[in-house]
């Protein structure tokens, strides 16, 4: 059997294995959940089994009597302490435990610490919480009735549950191209509420050591700068006292982003108690109270030319953002980056009105992949394109290539004010169709379906927005979203970089190692990446949004330049010759037209920390550090074709194949990048046919377990194919754009284009994801659900 | 209660609760971190073992059912330092990527392959349908394992790509 | 994750030894085979359980599936893995092998047992509906001795068999007959999840006609629904297509679905009719010899 070669052992961009895997494959990964310290406790959060309720009392006698439980906590202690609500990620307050109301089901009420999980989890049914029911509001559609239960009352002067409205592009102009338009289609549909739902759910320990006054906390955080810098603001530490450590992370996908209530009881809890508090939350608490995503209720409007020519996009968006605002979002982007919903395609007018608000349920919107709402904006718009195509009888890829993006166009600024770097669309679109054999495919399904086989083709074509971002324009709570990066080279040639961002799977032990031999010439394997740990790395805002590349893969671009230029100076000196003698040859400098004169890098690190002459103005060692404030975002694409079958007597989906195409600019470790498609891929599936966390009216969580919560397992998804296309962007030092959130980005609309497609029998326009085999089968058939 | 039982070749004894579950065991009174956990209602696979051989879940498993039977972790996959191929195979192939699914997929794939040297694709993705991955994609783990057969069968070749 | 309240374990060394512990435990006291049904809900607290008996011992008394000319004879502790792999069973009763494969996922079906599995009795177990469409018996037994019930008499209601408190089922009979087979159908959201809706069907031919045929359905109505319309209306036809898709509109009127997140009550009615009309298609097919 034969396989690709994935052990190149490049001296920087390739294909290599990966240099944190071994401990993993032994099981000694370190992650949150394995760490055991001495006098080590355990807190278990009690929840609010309903979604809207006044909390009358919280009685913890009897549970303070448990002979295994330290401590319990309400609302009042943490009053007391000035910690009972916290600020979120988005100028809004939460409750960490509540003190007047309970808001959604699932939001904490007390915690209990004890000697061991079993114990705290049986404490927390000793706690007696009286509750006095409140209507709730479940429908977002219904939030801004008048009679509709206020849920934020606590916010001064708040009379309503409006949390936000928002807009972006020109409305005169995109109405007057309406107004005229020769084809106008107009499509509701809705990007329902998911989760990103990681393997390890969100854990911390925390260790405050009353004596230095110093607190130590491992957690589960794709941002532990940033929750430093948080905690030090909430609970009024000093910063250069916390320690945040992202240890092995078990995946985020954007769901270990926020602060979450649970760390800062833990925090509380091991202040008062004076040991480490571990707290561990169990699925069902992962489910019903972490960062949600999506959850938009979209009116999308194409207005075009008789023949295909797309001239506006309209949209009205409700957005349910539960029952506080807790998106991780730049603060200026409250609604992300779904101002790019216009797509791939050179629109001439678009226009977005959005009003957000508040429901009883789970605070989050920005998660799973989304790259700010990216998701969103690119299901309204490959949605729309497709619903134009059935209004014009035309083939969904043909109009497309209508309407993309030339390569000569870039950069691209769209009507709503985003400017893409660079690109070649229909290269990578007839690359997809090319691996997709896309002109066979449709011949087999003209056959098909004179058999009453239902087999569809969906396209998508999309163009992402990541790298957040230039610090005078992108910011989290005031702190601007730049990276930072050091570089140390050892006597003996070996190196340090450590960084500011840290990986949850995603493989930056070895693409940064990669990135950094790639500029001066040490093998990856001698660059240990250093990440995680606050107190051993620069300031940074983290993990998500694709910006790890993009951000901190330039700042490690750019550290590495700088020990590269020192290089040169030092071996103009080791060897007594003009720096513009000099050249770089990876690893090595020479002199111009003598090979045989040059030094190692590895021969520079030693003089830089020996006893030779330094130039002029440069001191000892090698080493530098960098703060990367990224010029502009970066702006990867794909295109992707999906191949379903849809069993017509049952309506169950079959996904037969999926290719998917990305530009990601200048490719690191093409293993890699292989390995986040299939990941977003494998989203997309799940979320087009299986995933949803539902509510029912009286806002009880029905999706609050993986038996009612369905992620695909290895059945539900085929075996992927991918291809590739270079352009790099040119606001990146290496030309890279981030890579990790396109596939989920990119796929849900192409297996709802492709559902859809193979159900064009039945003349259906549009249904709303999760396309499960009930909800097919009632489209399908025009039977009322209910 | 007193449990005894064998993981992975040395016997065991510890104080326990009854209810104590079997991946809690291993984890928090024996230190072995490799099995993860990831769920409450046995769907996600983290916690796969073998019971006497036979992958199991052990978040489903009562350290005290597993009392005089034989366990075996991802820790006893390894023999003298020297890593199983399956571990080689989801190295060679990124088979994995947080690792938090690997040790249930590893000790899986490893039963699978000692009962069927030569699973095709079908027979893999049927083995691993009881544990989720939410990074590989499923399809490098296919990959892995067959990497794994091929070497075993000394049948595996590598090519060499364009890039 | 969620963990059990505490309790009591007790280990059971034979039958009799279970049934004694059981009388002398009372009501207080549970039976774990697999520990798949019962313990996911001792660990979510949605039932409290003062001592466990686990019986996996008995699996060398109660683990095997015994052909005999005229009856198929399951043990109660045999696990789903080896009805999946039993080859005498994918012989003579292939609807075993089609839902074994689409039941749970492997490490589970190392575990879970039949007796586990039709003890449960969730409305939408996948055996249940096997076990009625072969016009199974169960022998229970108990400190007075055996006894030997029908699928029907099996089930009492969602989550209640006729196993009393002291009392263990130990074995499950399916009659054998001539020019028979028999066929699965399930469709789930998801591999592993529980059945939208399931159908078991067994199917007998004398000569050109059928003998006898019976469907058993699973989550269509508060327990498996046997549906003996359907038997009436097949016996003494011959099969045909016309004749399968009649039995499936008999099936979906005889049945009483619930609107739920896996699926509306149209959507469980119409999945009931079709999945009957396929699997009686291809019993009858495989009485031809067709796999």
């Amino acid at each position: 059997m034969r396989f690709v070669d994935n052990d190149r052992k490049p001296l920087g961009h390739g294909r290599m294995l990966r240099k944190e895997d071994p401990r993993f494959v032994r099981g000694k990964g370190r992650f949150v959940d394995d760490i055991q310290l001495p006098g080590m406790l355990h807190l278990a959060v009690l929840r609010a089994p309903v979604a809207h309720a006044r909390v009358v009392s919280v009685d913890v006698s009897v549970a303070e009597a448990h002979p295994k439980v330290k401590l319990v906590g309400t609302g009042a202690t943490l009053a007391e302490r000035g910690l009972a609500w916290m600020p979120t990620l988005s100028h809004d307050v939460q409750a960490v435990l509540a003190t007047d109301k309970v808001r959604f089901q699932g939001q904490e009420v007390a915690f209990v610490v004890a000697e061991d999980r079993y114990a705290a989890r049986d404490a927390l049914e000793l706690i007696d919480v009286v509750y006095e029911p409140l209507p709730a509001v479940v429908d977002v559609r219904a939030a801004l009735d008048a009679a509709a239960p206020l849920i934020r009352d606590d916010l001064d002067g708040k009379t309503d549950n409006r949390c936000f409205d928002w807009e972006t592009g020109d409305r005169a102009a995109t109405d007057a191209v309406f107004a005229t338009a020769d084809v106008v289609v107009t499509q509701d549909m809705v990007y329902p509420r998911v989760h990103p739902a990681p393997l390890e759910t969100c854990a911390a320990v925390a260790d405050y050591d009353a004596v230095e006054g110093a607190l130590t906390m491992w957690c589960t955080t794709q941002a532990p700068h940033a929750h430093r810098t948080l905690y030090s603001l909430i609970a009024g530490l000093p910063e250069h006292q916390i320690r945040v450590i992202s240890p092995d992370i078990g995946g985020g996908f954007g769901g270990k982003v926020p602060i979450y209530p649970g760390y800062v009881c833990a925090i509380v809890a091991s202040m008062l108690t004076g040991r480490p508090v571990k707290w561990a939350e169990d699925r069902s608490e992962n489910l019903t109270s972490t960062a949600f995503a999506r959850d938009y209720v979209m009116r999308g409007e194409i207005a075009a030319t008789r023949d295909g020519r797309i001239r506006a996009i309209r949209t009205d968006v409700l957005a349910d953002h539960g029952a506080f605002n807790g998106v991780a979002a730049p603060s200026k982007y409250p609604a992300g980056f779904f101002g790019v919903f216009t797509g791939s395609y050179d629109i001439e007018a678009a226009h977005c009105t959005m009003t957000a608000v508040y429901t009883n349920k789970a605070p989050g919107g920005i998660a799973y992949s989304c790259s700010f709402r990216i998701t969103e904006a690119v299901y309204l718009i490959e949605r729309l394109v497709d619903c134009l195509a059935d209004e014009l009888d035309m083939d969904p890829v043909a109009l497309r290539l209508r309407n993309l993006l030339r390569a000569e166009q870039f950069p691209y600024t769209t009507s709503t004010g985003w400017t893409y770097d660079s690109g070649n669309y229909e290269a990578t679109l007839h690359e997809a169709l090319r691996i997709a054999g896309y002109d066979d495919l449709r011949r087999e399904q003209a056959e098909r379906r004179t058999r009453g086989e239902l087999m569809g083709i969906g396209v998508s074509v999309f163009t992402e927005a990541v790298g957040a971002g230039p610090r005078r324009d992108m910011d989290i709570m005031g702190l601007g979203m730049s990276d930072g990066a050091e570089l140390r080279v050892h006597p003996t040639g070996t190196a340090v970089l450590r960084v500011s961002c840290q990986t949850q799977g995603q493989g930056h032990e070895t693409t940064f190692a990669q990135i950094v031999a790639e500029q001066i010439g040490i093998p990856p394997a001698d660059i240990k990446v250093v990440h995680g740990d606050t107190d051993q790395t620069p300031f940074g805002l983290g993990t998500y949004g694709s910006r790890s590349t993009s951000v901190s893969g330039a700042a490690a671009v750019v550290v590495a330049r700088k020990v590269r230029d020192k290089a040169m100076l030092l071996a103009s000196a080791m060897l007594e010759i003009a720096v513009t003698d000099l050249v770089w040859e990876k690893g090595r400098i020479q002199v111009v037209g003598d090979p045989n004169s040059f030094v190692t890098i590895r021969d520079v690190a030693r003089w830089a920390y020996g006893t030779g002459d330094l130039p002029d103005g440069v001191d000892g060692g090698l080493a530098a550090e960098v703060h990367y404030d990224p010029a502009s975002l970066t702006y990867p694409n794909g295109a992707y074709v999906c191949v379903v079958d849809v069993d017509p007597g049952t309506a169950v989906v079959t996904v037969r194949r999926f290719v998917a195409v990305d530009d990601c600019g200048t490719r690191i470790n093409p293993m890699i990048i292989e390995g986040q498609v299939h990941r977003g891929l494998t989203d997309g599936v799940g979320m087009a046919l299986m995933e949803m966390i539902a509510f029912d009216d009286l806002g009880n969580c029905l999706g609050a377990s993986l038996m009612d919560y369905l992620l695909p397992s290895s059945l539900e998804v085929p075996s992927w194919e991918t291809g590739f296309t270079v352009t790099p962007s040119p606001h990146h030092p290496i030309g890279a754009k981030g890579v990790g959130e396109s596939a989920t980005v990119g796929s849900p609309p192409a297996v709802v284009n492709a559902v859809l497609d193979a159900l064009r029998p039945y003349g259906l326009r549009h249904v709303d994801m999760p396309l499960t085999p009930s909800r097919l089968w009632h489209a399908m058939t025009r039977e009322p659900e209910s | 209660m007193q449990v005894t039982m064998t993981v992975n070749g040395e016997p065991v004894t510890r104080e326990v609760e009854a209810r104590l579950l079997l991946v809690h065991f291993l984890r928090d009174h024996l230190a072995l971190t490799g099995t993860h956990w990831g769920c409450d209602t046995s769907n996600c696979g983290a916690c796969v073992v073998w019971l006497d051989g036979e992958p199991v879940k052990s978040c489903t498993v009562l350290a005290a059912m597993a009392g005089g039977h034989e366990v075996r972790t991802v820790e006893g996959l390894e023999r003298n330092g020297s890593f199983d191929t399956l571990q080689r195979g989801f190295m060679a192939c990124h088979g994995l990527q947080c690792g938090f699914c690997t040790p249930g997929m590893l000790m899986m794939t490893r039963a699978l392959l000692d009962s069927n040297p030569d699973p095709s694709e079908q027979e893999i993705r049927d083995a691993i349908s009881g544990q989720l991955c939410r990074c590989t994609g499923y399809a490098s783990i296919v990959r892995s394992v067959q990497w794994a057969a091929a070497d075993e069968a000394g049948t595996r070749a590598s090519i060499v790509d364009e890039e | 994750m969620q963990v059990p309240a505490p309790f009591d374990y007790e280990r059971a060394t034979s039958v009799d030894h279970a049934v004694r512990l059981l009388d002398r435990l009372g009501g207080a006291a549970r039976i774990v085979a697999g520990g798949h049904s019962l313990l996911p809900m001792m660990k979510l607290r949605l039932v409290n359980v003062e001592y466990l008996i686990d019986i996996n011992d008995l699996h060398g008394e109660l683990g095997y599936v015994r052909v005999e000319p005229n009856r198929v004879r399951i043990g109660a502790m045999t696990r789903h893995r080896e009805l999946l792999e039993s080859d005498d069973l994918r012989q003579l009763l292939p609807i075993f092998h089609d839902a074994e494969r689409v039941i749970a996922d492997p490490p589970v079906r190392n575990r879970g047992t039949i007796g586990g599995s039709l003890c449960q009795a969730d409305p939408s177990e996948d055996l249940s509906a096997v076990c009625t469409s072969l016009d199974a018996t169960c022998v229970i037994r108990g400190l007075a001795g055996e006894r030997v019930v029908t699928m029907d008499e099996f089930y009492r209601g969602p989550y209640e068999t006729a196993v009393g408190p002291a009392e263990l089922l130990t074995e499950i009979r399916i009659p054998l007959r001539r020019g028979g087979s028999s066929a699965f159908e399930k469709v789930g959201r998801r591999a592993g999840d529980w059945a939208v809706v399931s159908c078991g069907v067994g199917v007998w031919l004398d000569g050109d006609m059928i003998a006898d045929a019976r469907v058993g359905l699973a989550a269509v109505g508060p327990n498996t629904t046997g549906i003996p319309a359907v038997s009436q209306a097949l016996r003494g036809r011959p099969p045909s297509e016309e004749l399968y898709v009649e039995a499936g509109a008999i099936a979906a009127e005889h049945c009483t679905p619930v609107t739920d997140q896996r699926g509306t009550v149209a959507y469980k009615r119409h999945l009931a009719a079709e999945l009957t009309t396929r699997a009686l298609r291809r019993a009858v097919e495989r009485i031809g010899g067709e796999p």
